[in-house]
């Protein structure tokens, strides 16, 4: 490569051989078009946090008026759907089997207890090995059973009005609808899988097939080989992210509260990290194969799991923390949710957009050192 | 016999050639054990919070104390202004802010019930509503002087994991994962890898035969599977104290099975792809649904009706409930069992699809 001056007449060959790969190559359409469908798809209808009903085993150990009442609650419950049992060892059987995950025993004294006007006691058994789901059957258990008591008239069911009302109000999305958080987080990830996994698989093959010194004969500088590498897949990950949000808003029904000059800039200022990061990657790997594998663990899967799209970051141990500040889409995913659910909120983007840049400068840098010692 | 050792031999040493590739083969997904089991805590604590006080009395104070007391939060703001509260939650510094309006003590003194607001951030809409949940707790709490001690009511007992700690969850579920993801992507480059460097024609007119050449092509992956596999299930016992209550006799079926099943996956894609680029992109395609329609990511239950019929095609399903039932459940062979026919049906299935597709793709 020369140390001549920025050619655009060189460029625009570099990129027109560029295009062509990226059209002639099925799999760039499966990353770019398949991909983000699929993944809105699975997040607009398998991804659901939201909770909906479960399957429960009621045990009756007695069949008095009262248990049967108590029964017939259960399963006029949205939050649970109940297949009633005699027996504990069968519904333990089927705990085990992951087939409910939780069981209500009624027992024996059950119906003595409620005409001696007693509170009567119940056994609400979990499934521990799922934490959310058993907290979940835990307190819509307790409830279902407090609202019982109380239409009962028996003592101690809280029918007494708590002194202290909480009235909450979820702004923003009301209807607490978790595509509304996923659908912003899948074109974090689609974005992710194009600036940095497709640039590093396409690079690294230039340099395994050894492509890359027949490039380096040419009269091409560095910084042309690195914009003709890039502005292809920066093109293709906002094409990409385009079709992602058209989607969301026109089947999904995600609202679009901000603007689409905050979104652009949002995303481009994302790219230059993940397309620095997929550059690096490569030159530095120089192997298909172990590109592949690292931009899955340095890109995809902390955007996945350490960006606060599904974990929550100040939950995590210190040390974790600590890392995400590393993740260039934890700079990503905020803005994204804001700039669709609440609007354009400048003091908010740009920091985010100014530490993006940042990491893209860095990944730059590393990518061009790299890239240069590997050439003596 | 002696042909099929050779090409056997041969696939290992493709694959462990390359000193990078050696290690990437075991370190990242040891590092992705340790980083994710917890990363991925769906807890929600030491967030921030902030308070709108109008009223300032003594109930009041009770009640900010007791949240600046929770262990759920970390920090609190005090806030003076509805306009600071807005500019709080639309910049995301803290998940809710509570308003505690003028009246606040005086109605309590009256004995009459007092009304808080809480404002969530709805973009957060799960951590808000677990947020909200302590919030109302806490609240509660504070009556709690008044509220009788009663008899009865519902005990609530958790099997299998009693304090509900979510690393138990979360690490059985995580072998499943990485095993997926590591063992796609393996078994993924085996073919394309041959067409892409040329090597592919050798291979054709070499004395090997078909099968010869697949089971060649199955063995590495399956080592390097079954060698992830097994070292997790020794980590998350000894490093992260997770029970395993099943047999392990019956872990080592469930886990072979299902890599079979997983590499016929594999190599329908690597004998689909002309390239490694495709072979990785198809295989990372084909990683997504697996894992997220196996249950790890949002329960079964959840999903529409249709769906959950989709979610029986996938071997991860079945592997996740083994995997899960004989680390904390004791999970018996006849339910083990009950599980594992379908992997064998589904493992047949992909493993044929893809000795068809490299078969007519031959030519």
């Amino acid at each position: 490569m020369s140390a001549d001056r920025f050619s655009f007449r060189r460029l625009r060959a570099m990129m027109r051989k560029e295009f062509a790969q990226i059209m002639r190559d099925p799999s760039t359409f499966l990353i770019a078009a398949a991909m983000p469908l699929l993944l809105l798809f699975l997040f607009g209808y398998a991804v659901s946090l939201d909770t909906s009903s479960t399957r429960v085993a009621v045990v009756m150990e007695d069949s008095s008026g009262p248990a049967l009442g108590l029964a017939q609650s259960y399963r006029a419950s949205p939050w649970f759907e109940v297949e009633m049992m005699r027996s504990r060892p069968a519904a333990r059987r089927q705990m085990i089997g992951s087939e409910i995950r939780g069981m209500i025993v009624i027992p024996q004294d059950f119906g003595k207890q409620v005409q001696r006007g007693r509170m009567p006691e119940i056994q609400v058994v979990t499934d521990g090995s799922q934490p959310n789901t058993a907290q979940f059957v835990a307190s819509h258990a307790e409830g279902v059973f407090q609202s019982w008591a109380a239409t009962e008239g028996l003592p101690g069911a809280a029918s007494r009005a708590a002194s202290i009302e909480l009235s909450p109000r979820f702004w923003y999305n009301p209807g607490l609808k978790s595509r509304y958080f996923l659908i912003p987080g899948s074109i974090a990830i689609v974005m992710t899988m194009i600036g940095t996994l497709l640039t590093a698989l396409v690079v690294a093959r230039e340099w395994e097939r050894g492509t890359m010194e027949a490039l380096m004969a040419t009269p091409l500088a560095m910084a042309e080989f690195i914009a003709s590498k890039i502005l292809p897949y920066f093109l293709l990950a906002l094409a990409s992210m385009t079709l992602c949000t058209l989607i969301g808003v026109a089947v999904f029904g995600l609202p679009f509260r901000g603007s689409l000059l905050a979104l652009y800039l949002i995303a481009s200022a994302f790219l230059m990290p993940a397309l620095g990061l997929g550059l690096f990657i490569s030159s530095a790997t120089k192997n298909q194969f172990v590109a592949s594998q690292l931009a899955l663990l340095t890109s995809f899967l902390p955007t996945f799991l350490l960006s606060g799209f599904l974990y929550e970051i100040p939950s995590m141990p210190v040390w974790i923390q600590a890392i995400t500040y590393a993740v260039p889409a934890r700079y990503l995913i905020p803005p994204l949710q804001t700039l669709f659910l609440t609007g354009d909120i400048w003091g908010h983007f740009l920091p985010n957009i100014a530490a993006m840049l940042g990491f893209g400068l860095l990944f730059f840098f590393l990518s061009f050192r790299v890239t240069r010692r590997s050439l003596d | 016999m002696r042909r099929l050792k050779a090409t056997i031999v041969k696939e290992i040493w493709s694959l462990l050639r390359d000193p990078k590739a050696r290690i990437v083969l075991v370190l990242p997904p040891l590092i992705q054990l340790f980083i994710f089991t917890f990363a991925t805590t769906l807890d929600v604590r030491n967030v921030d919070i902030a308070i709108l006080d109008r009223s300032s009395g003594v109930h009041s104070t009770e009640l900010v104390q007791r949240i600046a007391g929770s262990p759920n939060f970390r920090g609190i703001r005090y806030l003076r202004s509805s306009a600071e509260l807005h500019e709080a939650i639309d910049n995301q510094e803290v998940i809710a802010a509570l308003v505690i309006e003028e009246g606040f003590d005086r109605a309590l003194e009256r004995h009459q019930p007092a009304q808080v607001g809480v404002v969530l951030d709805g973009r957060r809409s799960n951590a808000a509503q677990i947020v909200a949940g302590y919030l109302s707790r806490i609240a509660a709490g504070m009556d709690a002087g008044a509220v009788l001690r009663m008899q009865g009511g519902a005990q609530v007992t958790h099997w299998f994991n009693p304090t509900l700690d979510f690393i138990w969850f979360t690490l059985p579920a995580l072998i499943v994962i990485i095993v997926s993801i590591a063992g796609l992507a393996i078994t993924s480059q085996t073919v394309s890898r041959e067409r892409e460097m040329g090597t592919f024609d050798q291979l054709l007119v070499s004395p090997l035969r078909v099968h010869e050449i697949l089971i060649g092509k199955i063995v590495p992956p399956f080592l390097v599977g079954s060698f992830n596999g097994i070292l997790y299930l020794v980590v998350a016992q000894v490093v992260f104290g997770i029970p395993y209550t099943g047999s392990l006799l019956l872990f080592f079926p469930a886990l072979t099975l299902y890599l079979l099943a997983l590499i016929g996956v594999g190599l329908f894609v690597s004998s689909l792809s002309m390239t490694q680029q495709q072979s990785f992109l198809g295989s990372f395609v084909a990683t997504v649904p697996l894992i997220i329609l196996s249950g790890y990511a949002s329960p079964i239950e959840n999903m529409p009706g249709w769906l959950q019929t989709v979610t029986y095609l996938d071997p991860a399903r079945y592997f996740l409930v083994i995997v899960q039932g004989l680390f904390l459940k004791g999970m018996p062979a006849s339910d083990v069992l009950h599980q594992l026919w379908p992997l064998v049906l589904i493992a047949i299935a992909t493993l044929s699809a893809s000795a068809w597709l490299f078969r007519s793709r031959m030519e």
